[in-house]
């Protein structure tokens, strides 16, 4: 971090969101166009900050996740649970600050229930994370009562349409959020230990690492991302949609991750990657609407792109390339 | 069925016979030119230590594998095997130590899944039934055949695969360590139902680790050693030390005596594990390690060698008995206590449990002590250069840089690494497991040298190896482990390769060659 370097920033997630922000420009070239209107800046760019904010959010906790070969189905369904919770609390009279810790308390909890099963249980994540996937979408219903519950509340309305230094909340909240745990995971030995567990948990262990413990702790992490994503989410629009809210947002956030480099088979990761991983996404979906296609051709440019990217992962996709490891050893030692 | 080989017998002396078998795996040779050949109606014991190429032989004798040269023949004719389905056409079958059926069906459609017999085009289940019932009295089990297979212990289910085996092969029967799970009653039943099978003249290949149970049932005997042929015999020629040799290569004649440490060494007690072992794992032992003693650790594979490293490093954690460290009190429940106390672990499977293989050489070589460190204490990256370039150097660690991940490195400096990784925990007792196992001349040299200079400075180890040679020459005393229990403790003069074998081979009234 302290040594960045340029050639560092000549990486394949940097160049592909520079790509599709190059297309949207040539498609809409109005697209780079921000004004300043009511204290804030508004325009399409801005506004792919502030519509990838969410997923950017759920993707800071899934790369935990998956770098230690595990994945969370359950985020989306947590989102919808939270943002229930912070809705309802505020209907009820309770003042926001509560209503948005009991809302995080509770993501808190589901995360450390995913944690559970993974860790102490051994059950395998994908299983694991499967049960909240399906039963958090019903207790977000008994939580609202079948109905979608609206507020008024201006304090919670703040954290997901206000602005902070003329940038939207919704992105100034992902950005800190992003820089809080890569410094969490990077300043101790969390982010070292979690790659170790990924790579070889056999090995992790016998070496001394509590991996259980940790596992609970990226688990608690990603349950705490989407309560922040579930929060952002219902004050945006005003209201808890316990059908709706986070839909299908689980398969965003794990896209975004992988295409930030990290691999579902564990290990090495990156969390700005994965938040670059997010906007590339949103990048595509406001590039798509503004440029007047229709926005199902949204979904088949998506799984476009998710096929480009596993191809780009294969061991295959390497070959043509053999030589290279070779190559970026001999800089290595110099 | 059975009688159907024995009107092709005539021809050939075996049933099922290997002709200079060869496979290779890409730079290595698992099968150099291995000759083996089953008669009819007899047990023979396949042995050899891990890597010696019996599994390799075992699937290229059932169509898993297709051999790179040299023939199988099926009574005295060439066959290609495509797989083990196609053997099993051939009259060949395999029982594996895990049982490979339904334990939710019933026992009945285990024994005749794929091939019921049928009424109108569906499945007979009364035929099906009445048949398993007289299939089964003949194996010597009197059970409803109806009932879920599952219900029934890990010793009857072995003896319906069994039964599967011979009923849809009937010539040649395959036995991959079927004893593994089973208790001392079990396998006497089991080899009852082996005795029986022979005299109606099946040919049967037993693979077992336990030599005991070698000498109870097998007529003859192979053993294999690197992908070779060591021999074939007749077991009644030869003694348990005559095996544990030529499984472990060792003669005997030539080895001299070395005298071992004094009996009361002059250092301070550093461990007293007495009465410590664990369920399933180790008997119970009791054992004294002072400071800068090798405890030098021999025993076949299986002996409950590496599950003793385990209870000792809190791996699997002892579940009776006492530890004294330093002559205090001390509790291993898991690695972290170990690592606490200032203990070591070098695993014996360097790519499962040792190394971090996609990490780089300097993250696998500071991992254990940032573990010790705990979550907070980060080493920054310069530390971890510093330590990792300091072992790197003393260990002469071979790699074009600290930053490539390990996996590329060769085994040797693989295990280099994961050495530096306990070393710079800076620990007071070191567990290795099979040091110098795959590792090329080099490297073996040096890990020798560093277990001697270790031990020169004060270090206490406990060194697991097949090497009897190298036990001899660096242990201050020799423990003995046979069927998971410590059975001898050597110490003193005149300690040779010979003497551990004997030791090993339960032989103590054998003269000494």
């Amino acid at each position: 971090m302290r040594r960045l370097r340029l050639d560092r920033l000549a990486n394949p997630q940097l160049l592909a969101l520079v790509g599709v922000l190059a297309i949207n420009w040539l498609l809409f070239p109005s697209f780079f166009h921000v004004t300043w209107q009511d204290g804030r800046f508004f325009g399409s760019f801005i506004d792919v900050l502030n519509r990838g904010a969410p997923v950017a959010i759920l993707a800071i906790g899934m790369t935990g996740v998956i770098a230690t070969k595990g994945v969370d189905l359950s985020v989306g369904a947590i989102m919808a649970v939270c943002g229930a919770v912070a809705a309802t609390m505020v209907v009820a009279g309770y003042p926001a600050p509560i209503a948005i810790i009991a809302a995080l308390a509770v993501g808190l909890a589901c995360g450390l229930w995913n944690g559970f099963l993974v860790a102490v249980l051994d059950i395998q994540p994908i299983v694991a994370t499967l049960v909240l996937m399906v039963a958090g979408r019903g207790i977000a219903q008994l939580i609202t009562e079948g109905s979608i519950v609206t507020f008024n509340d201006p304090s919670l309305i703040f954290v997901g349409t206000g602005s902070f230094l003329g940038f939207p909340m919704a992105a100034v909240i992902a950005v800190v959020l992003m820089v809080l745990v890569t410094l969490l995971v990077r300043r101790t030995a969390i982010g070292l230990f979690i790659q170790a567990i990924g790579v070889n948990r056999a090995a992790a262990s016998l070496a001394g690492i509590h991996s259980r413990m940790l596992l609970m702790l990226v688990y608690a992490l990603s349950g705490l991302c989407a309560a922040i994503a579930g929060i952002v989410v219902a004050a945006d629009i005003r209201g808890a949609d316990a059908n709706n809210s986070g839909l299908w947002l689980e398969l965003d956030a794990i896209l975004a991750v992988v295409i930030g480099g990290t691999s579902l088979l564990g290990g090495r990761f990156s969390i700005p990657m994965a938040v670059v991983g997010a906007l590339i996404i949103q990048a595509m979906n406001t590039g798509i609407l503004v440029s007047g296609f229709p926005p199902e051709f949204n979904l088949v440019v998506k799984a476009g792109m998710i096929i480009l990217i596993l191809l780009l992962q294969s061991p295959y996709a390497a070959l043509p390339f053999k030589r290279r490891p070779a190559a970026s050893n001999k800089t290595a030692s110099s | 069925m059975i009688d159907k080989g024995e009107r092709r017998m005539a021809d050939s002396q075996y049933v099922l016979e290997a002709r200079g078998v060869i496979k290779i795996f890409g730079s290595q040779t698992a099968l150099d030119s291995v000759d083996f050949g089953l008669r009819r109606g007899e047990v023979h014991a396949l042995l050899g230590e891990n890597g010696a190429g019996k599994s390799t032989l075992i699937k290229i004798l059932t169509g898993a594998y297709q051999p790179d040269g040299g023939q199988v023949l099926v009574d005295g004719a060439p066959v290609t095997l495509d797989n083990p389905l196609h053997a099993q056409t051939h009259g060949i079958g395999t029982v594996y130590q895990e049982v490979n059926l339904l334990p939710n069906r019933s026992v009945a459609e285990n024994l005749y899944l794929g091939h019921q017999p049928t009424r109108f085009g569906l499945v007979d289940h009364r035929k099906m039934e009445r048949d398993a019932r007289v299939l089964l009295t003949r194996y010597g089990l009197d059970l409803d055949p109806g009932s879920e297979l599952g219900s029934h212990s890990v010793a009857v289910q072995q003896i319906v695969a069994i039964a599967r085996a011979v009923e849809l092969s009937g010539k040649v029967l395959i036995l991959d360590e079927p004893t593994a799970s089973l208790d001392r009653n079990e396998v006497e039943r089991l080899f009852e139902v082996i005795g029986d099978l022979k005299r109606a003249g099946l040919a049967i290949i037993f693979i077992t680790h336990f030599l005991d149970q070698v000498f109870a049932i097998s007529d003859r005997v192979t053993v294999l050693r690197n992908g070779r042929l060591v021999e074939t015999q007749v077991l009644d020629a030869l003694s348990r030390t005559d095996v544990v040799r030529l499984m472990l290569g060792k003669d005997i004649a030539f080895s001299g005596a070395t005298d071992l440490e004094p009996e009361n060494p002059t250092t301070d007690v550093l461990l007293q594990f007495s009465g410590y072992g664990r369920k399933n794992g180790v008997a119970p032992f009791d054992l004294t390690i002072h400071k800068g003693e090798v405890i030098g650790v021999a025993g076949l594979l299986g002996s409950g060698r590496t599950e003793m490293a385990r209870i000792m490093f809190g791996a699997d954690p002892a579940d009776q008995g006492s530890l004294r460290v330093n002559d205090k009190p001390a509790n291993v429940r898991n690695t972290t206590d170990a690592i606490t106390l200032g203990f070591g672990f070098c695993p014996e499977d360097r790519k499962a449990e040792g190394i971090l293989g996609d990490l780089s050489v300097r993250e696998n070589i500071i991992i254990a002590l940032q573990g010790k460190l705990g979550w907070f204490k980060a080493l920054n990256r310069d530390e971890q250069l510093e330590i990792a370039g300091r072992f790197g150097e003393s260990m002469d660690i071979r790699a074009a840089s600290l930053d490539m991940p390990v996996k590329l490195l060769s085994g040797g400096n693989q295990q280099k690494v994961i050495l530096s990784r306990w070393l710079a925990t800076d620990p007071a007792f070191l567990i290795l497991d099979e040091p110098t196992r795959g590792i090329d001349v080099g490297a073996h040299a040096e890990i020798v040298r560093t277990i001697n200079r270790l031990r020169d400075d004060g270090m206490a180890m406990v060194v697991i190896s097949s090497e009897l040679d190298e036990v001899v020459a660096y242990s201050s005393r020799i423990v003995v482990m046979r069927d998971r229990k410590m059975v001898a403790e050597l110490r003193g003069k005149n300690i040779n390769p010979g003497v551990i074998v004997q030791a090993i081979a339960n032989n103590p009234d054998e003269a000494t060659p």
